[in-house]
């Protein structure tokens, strides 16, 4: 067993990486694969809060890194799912407690154990970002349709390609389909002729994730929200399963209706 | 011509404008000593074209780049680096600078001028730049793919996109008033000519191609429409 390690990162704070991160590892593990989740935001730690694993805590990634127990000792299972388990940030100390050869020689002694590694990236482009990226085998890269978002996104996926572990796959996340249909809002469309990679999935804005969240209850554990679905199609997509591409976006004003039905009808 | 006691670094005048030959020693102590004798005589090298002849020096990206950067703040251009080593060639090449000195042109050769066009140093950069790329280069920069948002392009003379324009542009930025900027799809973020600046407007219908030049003053951009017998 050689695991596949995943860097989930945005650039931009606030767009979703960790609700990405724990949704993809928990849609990962109900399918029957071994995952373990890192969280790489050192001194502002999340993942344990949304996986709702936080007064389970002990040991975290930086007394792991640093020797104070074993990598096993730093790893929480999370019951409600066959075989996932977290690796916790440190709450007390900063990205420089951890270097990037750190992070790859901690991802390669887990290698050999599970399935899928998932690192969630801390915003921003520097230490804790570099830490994220170094051992990974792939990049995703989380943006919302809004301006700002892309902008960062683009400029994250210039440096993942500098790093040399691109290209990354994108996840355009809290898509509003029906400020959409109003023309209020980007495109995936409008997105990727921006981005030029890869689209790996979209994930509808969905008042279910904030709840969720706030409960430390993954969407996805449950599968009936429509964003729980969607983390479910992307995890399937990562397996190298074919899952049609799911569209929030069509434009479909009364000409281009009107124009279809005459086509249709004039076949 | 200057020469130096030592014969570190040797300049004299060649057809094609100054010509730089290093000798042995520490890379950084002779371009110290060669900036150093630049700083003297400013005057004299101020609108340069320069050719290098690194000899055996192995030079890496980073060198040359900073080198070519120190050249632009005294107004020399460098074209060309001659060198001994592949490596050190394959790197000027990079930097769009000529690895070899045009050969002396005889009688025909000049005729020859009149049919064939006479080069300017350019480069060329075949990848879409994302945001936070910057290419500066004392020449024209031709790009092949997109320009990002959050791009910047800097070049003294002008500008070609083939793809979509959207970051910053500025083309004769050492007070070049000819020169242009062209884009298959033009909106960038800011548009800057020689000292003029325009910003563009956000157009609609199907976009084509476009060339911007500076006319009384202003920034115009037009269609660009081919015309017998060029412009």
């Amino acid at each position: 067993m050689s695991a596949t390690t995943i860097t989930i990162t945005s650039g931009k704070g606030g767009v979703g990486k960790t609700t990405t991160t724990a949704n993809l590892a928990v849609a990962l593990a109900l399918s029957g694969c071994k995952v373990v989740c890192i969280d790489g935001d050192i001194g502002l730690r999340n993942l344990d809060v949304v996986l709702g694993l936080e007064n389970r805590i002990v040991y975290d990634l930086v007394d792991a890194v640093e020797g104070r127990c074993r990598l096993r000792q730093a790893m929480i299972r999370d019951k409600r799912v066959p075989e996932l388990y977290l690796i916790p940030a440190a709450q007390t100390r900063d990205k420089s407690a951890v270097s990037p050869s750190d992070m790859v020689r901690l991802v390669d002694e887990l290698r050999e154990e599970v399935d899928y590694i998932l690192i969630d990236s801390p915003a921003g482009i520097e230490r804790g970002f570099r830490n994220a990226i170094a051992p990974a085998d792939q990049v995703i890269v989380v943006t919302n349709p809004e301006v700002s978002a892309v902008r960062d996104a683009d400029r994250i996926i210039g440096l993942v390609e500098a790093e040399e572990k691109g290209p990354a796959r994108l996840i355009i996340n809290r898509l509003n389909p029906s400020m959409i249909k109003r023309g209020d809002m980007l495109t995936s469309e409008d997105v990727l002729e921006l981005l030029a990679v890869q689209l790996i999935g979209v994930v509808p804005e969905d008042e279910a994730v904030i709840i969720s969240t706030n409960k430390g209850y993954p969407v996805a554990l449950d599968g009936k929200s429509r964003a729980g679905q969607a983390f479910h199609r992307i995890a399937q997509r990562l397996r190298g399963k074919e899952v049609p591409m799911e569209s929030f976006s069509e434009k479909e004003d009364f000409f281009s209706k009107i124009s279809r039905i005459w086509r249709s009808g004039g076949e | 011509m200057l020469t130096s006691k030592a014969s570190l670094v040797q300049i004299k005048g060649i057809r094609d404008g100054l010509l730089i030959t290093f000798g042995e020693g520490e890379w950084s102590e002779l371009v110290s000593y060669l900036l150093n004798q630049i700083e003297r005589d400013r005057g004299f090298f101020k609108g340069a074209r320069v050719a290098l002849d690194v000899g055996n020096h192995i030079l890496h990206p980073a060198e040359l780049g900073a080198l070519r950067n120190s050249f632009s703040e005294f107004g020399i251009t460098l074209w060309a680096v001659i060198s001994n080593s592949p490596t050190t060639e394959r790197t000027a090449q990079d930097f769009g600078l000529a690895t070899r000195l045009s050969p002396v042109k005889t009688e025909r050769t000049i005729r020859e001028t009149d049919t064939h066009m006479l080069g300017e140093p350019a480069i060329l950069v075949q990848r879409t730049l994302r945001s936070g790329y910057r290419v500066e280069y004392p020449g024209h920069v031709v790009v092949i793919g997109d320009v990002n948002p959050g791009a910047e392009i800097v070049a003294s003379g002008s500008i070609v996109v083939w793809g979509k324009l959207r970051g910053v542009v500025h083309a004769g930025a050492e007070g070049d008033e000819d020169a242009v900027v062209c884009a298959l799809e033009m909106i960038p973020t800011q548009l800057r000519i020689s000292g003029v600046v325009s910003v563009s407007l956000r157009r609609q219908g199907k976009p084509v191609p476009e060339i911007a030049r500076i006319e009384s003053g202003q920034v115009i951009v037009e269609p660009w429409v081919y015309k017998e017998g060029g412009k």
